[in-house]
């Protein structure tokens, strides 16, 4: 109810009572009288009713005039102090209640200023001492910043759900988006920044493999482990990524807690596309250099063995063989030359193949393909010692591409797994019965691309054998009526000291401890997160015009990100766009933008995927931002991208916290916050006040037990302003 | 007594050799450059026995053996496999595939011959 309604209704109560005072009165006065008094009366009575009336209706106005007063002592001037004094309490502590209303709401005034005044200067001393504080912090990152700048392999540091905490300049410049379209136009925004998904750069299953990895090693007792995998960068490189772990404070204490301790990782990467290629040459010429000899040997062996055999050939047949092992000589020679002159360059081969027991990646896959293609699995003898040299992910790969062929072509309803040691070599069996399979369905099944589970690969199965110095063949048992696919993998020796020696968790430096790690959850329970501790791209669109379906269109993006409560004033993205239209001369004064500025620009098809990149895993949160998203939803299709993640109004949010204010404009709502407007009717600038406003209702919302984004959804939904229809 | 050899080998410097040498043990000799060749020429010529090739052109000799292992009917034919790849691991394969000997380029002649003639039953 309003103050204005009531005021009304105690008006209307007011002048009822008085009116009902001089009717009871008058009624009196009649039952007292006498039949004749009354008679008498009665003509009187009627005769002067008008008057009576008329002063019953001048009564109003002086009551109406000593009830405002009071209301306004009484009524209004409390809740106007309780507002201003949560005004200080949770916003702006500068603030001070006006003295108004009565002598005692005065003095309550007064000391609620007083208390503010007290509590701004233990504010001070208390920022004095954060501050103190925080400083020494920034010297620590500062070293490790200046430290992570000199190194030559790029860094990422992320938490355990994937969120970037901290990354060095090389790695920004090696994961840029693709040189084309919108990247080329602006700035080559980079995927890397402050509080962004690792998952936009890598893929998912890659991170969580190795995390896993390190899981186990962790678990069969190792103090520390790490993992390491190759992947191609968005933009095409080869990198080498290398994953240790981050261990929180009570990983040290026990083996069983240090599994669960793992609060982040650290990615080092190194891009290796030279060296692949490289390696990949050398290997080709390894290969021609000793296939070819062998081969060539073999035709001067045998020809010469030959004509030693029968001495007593003919002279056609002797000259015959002569000229080949002339042939052969020469082509030796000629090989060995070549060889000599392109290896000098060729360096060794970095494609990182790590040791492993072979008794956990059956493990590991087996747990793949139950999860993946729902296949109950078996273990047939396994041997337990065996290590192999291996790049675990993609062999994982093609295995269950190999059982996922199997179920989908053959129905096969069981696979077993079977590994021993064989001389020099592992056998790694794929078994099952039932399904014999003819060589030509193995011969395309090596051949064509994998895709398994889900999940695609450029490699093929061939690809990948080869890529193991392995090889793989089919083979049925007979007597047992067992067939199976036998990869045999070279051996390789246990090698403890590539993890178990490895400094322990202790020795990490203490300024590892950032308080972004403390973030629980994933984005599917991202309604059930605080407010406070989620990361939001807020945005501002500005447009030709307000009209979309008419044929407005936007002409400048510009969005900030809010990580852990602060506003990164230096991730922004801020683009320019050519709407291929006029500006209006009105549209070109309200944002300074005029037509030839924007004629160089990209246009919206090409910086919406750049804009969708940036605010990726984010929650998004725009002024009235039914509007902008109306702009943005007619622009998915030609742009080829989708803005699903949720969304916060801060119109909405004001009328949350404040229902009996009629404005609702982001300067009013700023004047009220204390947020100064800087470049205003610029995209970044409304940007910028609108994420500082928003940063400033966290508090306020909570105060009214609005504390989560699926609370502030909710509540938004519910205001008035929701239902009107933009 | 002459039988039948087949020779799927795409290196005509070797191919001469041992069409020589077979040819002096009295055997007749047919030879084949490819994978698909070779397959023809089992069904056609029928030999007792073929020195495969491993490495060649539009099929490698691994599969060739295999496809030739899947026909019971041609169960009795001896498969030697010729190979430049000399390493335990492709060795493994041949054997595994149904191969009967595998013999790694530069080979003895006079082992061969014992090894054919053995297979052979001479």
């Amino acid at each position: 109810m309003s103050d204005r309604t009531r005021f009304a209704l105690a008006l209307a109560a007011a002048w009822a009572f008085v009116l009902a005072t001089m009717a009871a009165a008058a009624l009196l006065v009649a039952a007292d009288l006498s039949g004749e008094e009354q008679a008498l009366l009665a003509p009187l009575a009627r005769e002067h009713a008008p008057a009576v009336v008329l002063i019953a209706a001048l009564a109003l106005a002086p009551l109406a005039l000593i009830l405002r007063t009071l209301f306004r002592r009484y009524v209004a001037a409390p809740r106007q102090l309780a507002e201003d004094a949560r005004i200080i309490l949770a916003a702006n502590p500068a603030h001070r209640a006006p003295l108004r209303g009565s002598a005692g709401i005065r003095r309550l005034a007064e000391s609620v200023n007083q208390l503010a005044d007290a509590n701004v200067s233990l504010r001070h001393d208390v920022e004095r001492r954060v501050r103190e504080a925080n400083e020494r912090i920034e010297q620590e990152r500062n070293r490790l910043a200046a430290l992570m700048s000199e190194l030559a392999q790029s860094v990422i540091v992320c938490n355990i759900e994937g969120r970037i905490l901290l990354y060095n300049a090389r790695a920004m410049q090696l994961l840029r988006q693709p040189q084309d379209g919108a990247a080329a136009a602006g700035k080559g925004h980079s995927l890397v920044g402050l509080g962004r998904s690792i998952f936009a750069i890598f893929d998912r299953n890659l991170i969580i493999h190795a995390l896993e990895r390190i899981h186990d090693r962790l678990r069969q007792g190792a103090r520390a482990a790490d993992a390491s995998f190759v992947t191609t960068a968005p933009a095409g490189q080869l990198v080498r990524v290398q994953m240790a772990p981050v261990q929180g404070a009570a990983a040290g204490a026990g083996a069983a807690g240090a599994i669960d301790g793992i609060t982040g990782f650290v990615l080092v990467l190194d891009n290796i596309t030279r060296r692949i290629e490289a390696g990949h040459r050398r290997d080709l010429l390894l290969q021609t250099l000793t296939e070819g000899t062998r081969a060539s040997l073999g035709s001067v062996r045998a020809a010469v063995e030959t004509i030693a055999a029968f001495p007593d050939m003919d002279k056609e047949a002797r000259d015959r063989f002569i000229g080949i092992i002339g042939e052969e000589a020469q082509r030796l020679s000629a090989r060995l030359d070549q060889t000599g002159s392109e290896f000098a360059d060729s360096l060794r081969t970095e494609w990182p193949l790590e040791n492993m027991r072979g008794a956990d990646l059956i493990a590991a896959a087996r747990r793949r393909i139950e999860a993946r293609l729902d296949l109950p699995t078996k273990l047939e003898a396994v041997d337990e010692t065996v290590w192999l040299n291996v790049d675990s992910y993609s062999l994982m790969q093609a295995i269950t591409y190999l059982v996922s062929r199997l179920r989908e072509e053959f129905g096969i309803r069981e696979i077993r797994f079977g590994l021993e040691a064989a001389g020099q070599l592992a056998h790694l069996d794929v078994i099952w019965t039932g399904a014999p399979l003819g060589s030509e369905t193995t011969m395309t099944w090596q051949t064509d691309s994998m895709n398994a589970g889900g999940e695609a690969s450029p490699l093929t199965l061939k690809q990948i054998i080869e890529r193991h110095n392995a090889e793989i063949w089919y083979q049925i048992h007979k007597p047992s009526h067992r067939e199976y696919f036998r990869i045999a993998i070279p051996l390789t020796r246990p090698e403890e000291s590539a993890w178990s020696a490895a400094p322990g968790v202790e020795s990490r430096p203490e300024y590892y401890d950032f308080d972004l790690f403390h973030q629980p959850g994933q984005t599917p329970e991202q309604d059930n997160r605080p407010l406070a501790a989620l990361s939001y791209t807020v945005f501002d669109t500005e447009t030709t015009g307000l009209q979309p379906s008419a044929g407005d269109e936007i002409v400048s993006i510009g969005a900030v990100r809010i990580v852990n409560g602060r506003l990164l004033e230096h991730e922004v993205f801020e683009q320019l766009v050519d709407p291929r239209r006029d500006m209006s001369p009105e549209a070109s004064r309200i944002t300074g933008i005029e037509h030839s500025m924007l004629q160089h620009q990209p246009t919206i098809d090409k910086v919406l995927p750049a804009f969708r990149a940036f605010c990726e895993d984010t929650v998004l949160v725009a002024h009235n931002a039914a509007f902008d998203l109306r702009f943005l939803r007619l622009k998915e299709d030609a742009a080829g991208v989708r803005f699903t993640q949720p969304v916060l109004d801060t119109l909405l949010l004001s009328a949350v916290i404040n229902p009996q204010l009629d404005s609702h404009r982001l300067e009013a709502i700023a004047e009220r916050m204390g947020v100064n407007p800087i470049g205003r009717h610029t995209a970044l600038g409304d940007a910028i006040m609108t994420g500082e406003v928003f940063l400033r209702m966290i508090p306020l919302l909570a105060e009214q037990g609005i504390r989560t984004l699926g609370e502030a959804r909710a509540a938004s939904q519910k205001t008035y302003f929701a239902r009107v229809d933009y | 007594m002459g039988k039948k050899i087949l020779i799927a080998d795409d290196e005509p410097n070797i191919v001469v050799s041992l069409e020589f040498l077979m040819k002096q043990k009295g055997h007749v000799v047919r030879v084949v450059t490819d994978g698909e060749a070779a397959l023809n020429a089992v069904r056609e010529f029928g030999p007792d026995l073929i020195l495969l090739d491993v490495m060649m052109p539009r099929m490698s000799g691994y599969d060739v053996c295999q496809k030739i292992r899947e026909n019971h009917a041609w169960a009795a034919v001896k498969i030697v496999m010729l190979s430049a790849k000399g390493r335990d691991i492709e060795v493994n394969k041949g054997m595994a595939v149904g191969a009967d000997a595998y013999v790694t380029k530069p080979f003895s002649t006079k082992d061969l011959i014992a090894k054919v003639q053995e297979l052979l039953g001479e």
